[in-house]
């Protein structure tokens, strides 16, 4: 009994410096952000109550729902094509040949690179005079002046920045789709080869139903992480042009940083987690589930 | 039967000539593949060694026609210098990498071995992070680092407390999973020859999960030494800014003049490199981590 209690105290005091932490910088803060959100505060005036302001304010920010629609417009192109070509990719790579392995490896390094970095590189190929996109485009012919790829027209933008994207986290889903992919029994595999079924019945019929549940898991990361995007924007078009390329988090931070309008900043932050923990439930049910 | 019989020689012949050329097929697609994820990297790490001038030269050379590291030495004195940025960088993510580990090996230990009241709870609340995205976070932890009596704002303990709170969730279900699974007898043993459970957790458990805690010290360097956005947030100090932050700083800076891209990819390519280097050489833990760390 007092071995029990013991322990009990002995595993408090252990977590207490997890629980301290997480209380001082995650809960802390997102309480200060509630507060902060009925408040007109910047670093320049003393703070002062302005109830709902700031949400009215919001509602009627056609700015800010400008970027929250391009943001949802970006993840709904965006998560597509890194569903669809991470799975394509998964298949080709999965099994363990020394050539498929290598492949598997290549692709997944540019994950593994900061995305802030791997920007700014990209930033550099798609630049109209400096960059080897266009010097390669008008060696071949197939131009004959040079594209402004970036921050001059909204939609050749968001492309240009949806295919650096694409290149940066493909190795992302692949390497979740491998690891359900061959966590498939291989029983079921030659049950089906047997019945003569082609690859693709068998990707149809088989693949796919049994790793539907890591499917599902790898698109809510990817809706998840293209909600709150934010470096690649930042660095390559920076908003422009005239703010059709800015995302939520760009236009939140605009307002809280350059800006200073802390209050409004954290009225809009609230408005995202909320749209954010949406995904993030369906997310933490899926997993839960699992441990079951 | 005979039908059946009959059609399997035939069929293997032929799946083993278009099994031949779909073989030759795939691997093709794989070649292609291959280029194209490694050209925007190669490239890159091309221009950074190429001459000042052929750097800036226009139409742009493919091939560097002369190695140079011209542009390293210019990146080498810039502003405060590369070996300071360097160094923010690498002690910032050491620090994360401290923190992390401080915090949440003891935190796992108690959740997977420990009768402790409200567990469940208590987990849920330290995942908290998760369910709040950092980037909703940075205004108030800028606001209570700038007034903090000893102020951390511009400092790399600062930067390195939110790589903490970001990277915390994740270290703390690789820990408790592994805890979990190392065997009770191991334990037990220990118990009974009277050993505190500072003692096992140091002599039997830490030994035990050695693979988990590179899991998490690998993703709390890749997460520190990437991370960008709370970087900026936080530091304005140019003497206090990470590789990512200065590099974006000089390509808005030198953009007027012309952008000095041959500094720039020096830059990208001493953020990168160590990054691949890493990758390469830890690819298991990459791998054990990212499942486990998404699927279940």
């Amino acid at each position: 009994m007092i071995a029990t209690r013991r322990r009990k105290l002995t595993g408090l005091l252990y977590l207490t410096p997890a629980i301290v932490f997480v209380a001082v910088f995650t809960a802390y803060p997102f309480l200060q952000m509630v507060g902060m959100s009925f408040t007109n505060w910047s670093l320049i005036t003393p703070p002062k109550q302005v109830g709902l302001a700031n949400f009215q304010a919001a509602l009627d920010d056609r700015q800010f729902w400008f970027s929250l629609g391009y943001t949802i417009r970006y993840t709904i192109i965006i998560t597509p094509i890194l569903m669809v070509g991470g799975f394509l990719l998964a298949l080709l790579v999965a099994p363990n040949s020394g050539l498929r392995r290598t492949t598997r490896a290549i692709i997944f390094i540019p994950v593994v690179i900061g995305l802030g970095v791997s920007s700014l590189a990209w930033v550099w190929l798609f630049d109209p005079t400096f960059g080897l996109i266009n010097k390669l485009l008008s060696d071949l012919g197939l131009i004959s002046k040079p594209i402004q790829f970036l921050g001059v027209e909204a939609d050749l933008s968001t492309w240009s920045i949806i295919g650096s994207v694409v290149w940066k986290v493909l190795g992302f889903g692949m390497l979740l789709f491998v690891a359900a992919i061959q966590a498939i029994p291989a029983e079921i595999n030659e049950a089906t080869m047997v019945d003569g079924a082609s690859f693709w019945q068998r990707t149809r019929r088989v693949t796919i139903p049994l790793t539907r549940r890591t499917i599902l898991l790898v698109t809510l990361i990817s809706v998840i992480g293209s909600l709150l995007a934010f470096d690649q924007f930042y660095i390559m078009t920076a908003g422009q042009p005239f703010n059709q390329t800015a995302t939520a988090v760009f236009f939140i931070y605009l307002n809280s940083f350059p800006y200073l309008h802390l209050g409004y900043g954290a009225a809009l932050s609230l408005i995202l987690a909320a749209i954010i923990l949406v995904f993030t439930v369906v997310q933490m049910a899926l997993t839960r589930r699992s441990e079951i | 039967m005979t039908a059946v019989t009959m059609r399997r020689p035939l069929a293997r012949a032929w799946s083993r000539v278009w099994g031949g050329r779909k073989r030759y097929l795939a691997g093709a697609v794989c070649l292609t593949i291959c280029v194209f994820m490694l050209a925007p990297i190669v490239f890159s790490v091309m221009q950074a060694f190429k001459t000042r001038g052929e750097a800036a030269a226009v139409p742009p050379t493919y091939f560097p026609h002369e190695l140079s590291l011209d542009n390293f030495a210019r990146l080498w004195t810039y502003q405060a210098g590369l070996p300071t940025y360097f160094g923010n960088s690498l002690i910032t993510a050491f620090l994360t990498i401290a923190f992390t580990l401080l915090l949440t090996i003891p935190a796992g230990y108690a959740l997977a071995r420990f009768p402790v009241p409200g567990k469940e709870v208590i987990f849920v609340f330290l995942l908290l992070a998760l369910i709040i995205p950092y980037q909703a976070l940075l205004t108030p932890i800028f606001l209570m680092f700038a007034s903090l009596p000893i102020k951390l704002t511009n400092t790399l303990v600062g930067l390195a407390v939110l790589h903490t709170v970001i990277q915390l969730p994740f270290s703390l279900y690789i820990m408790r999973n592994s805890f979990e699974a190392v065997p009770r007898e191991l334990e037990e043993a220990a118990l009974t020859d009277g050993g505190s459970s500072f003692q096992i957790l140091r002599s039997i458990f830490i030994p035990a999960v050695i693979p988990a805690i590179v899991t998490v010290m690998l993703f709390a360097f890749v997460t520190s030494w990437n991370e960008f956005l709370g970087a900026l947030v936080l530091l304005s100090k140019a003497s206090t800014f990470t590789l990512p932050l200065i590099l974006a700083t000089a390509r808005a800076e030198t953009s007027l003049g012309g952008t000095d891209w041959g500094m720039l990819q020096a830059g990208i390519a001493i953020a990168m490199i160590p990054c691949i280097v890493i990758y390469l050489l830890l690819q298991k833990y990459y791998v054990a981590g990212f499942t486990q760390g998404a699927l279940k």
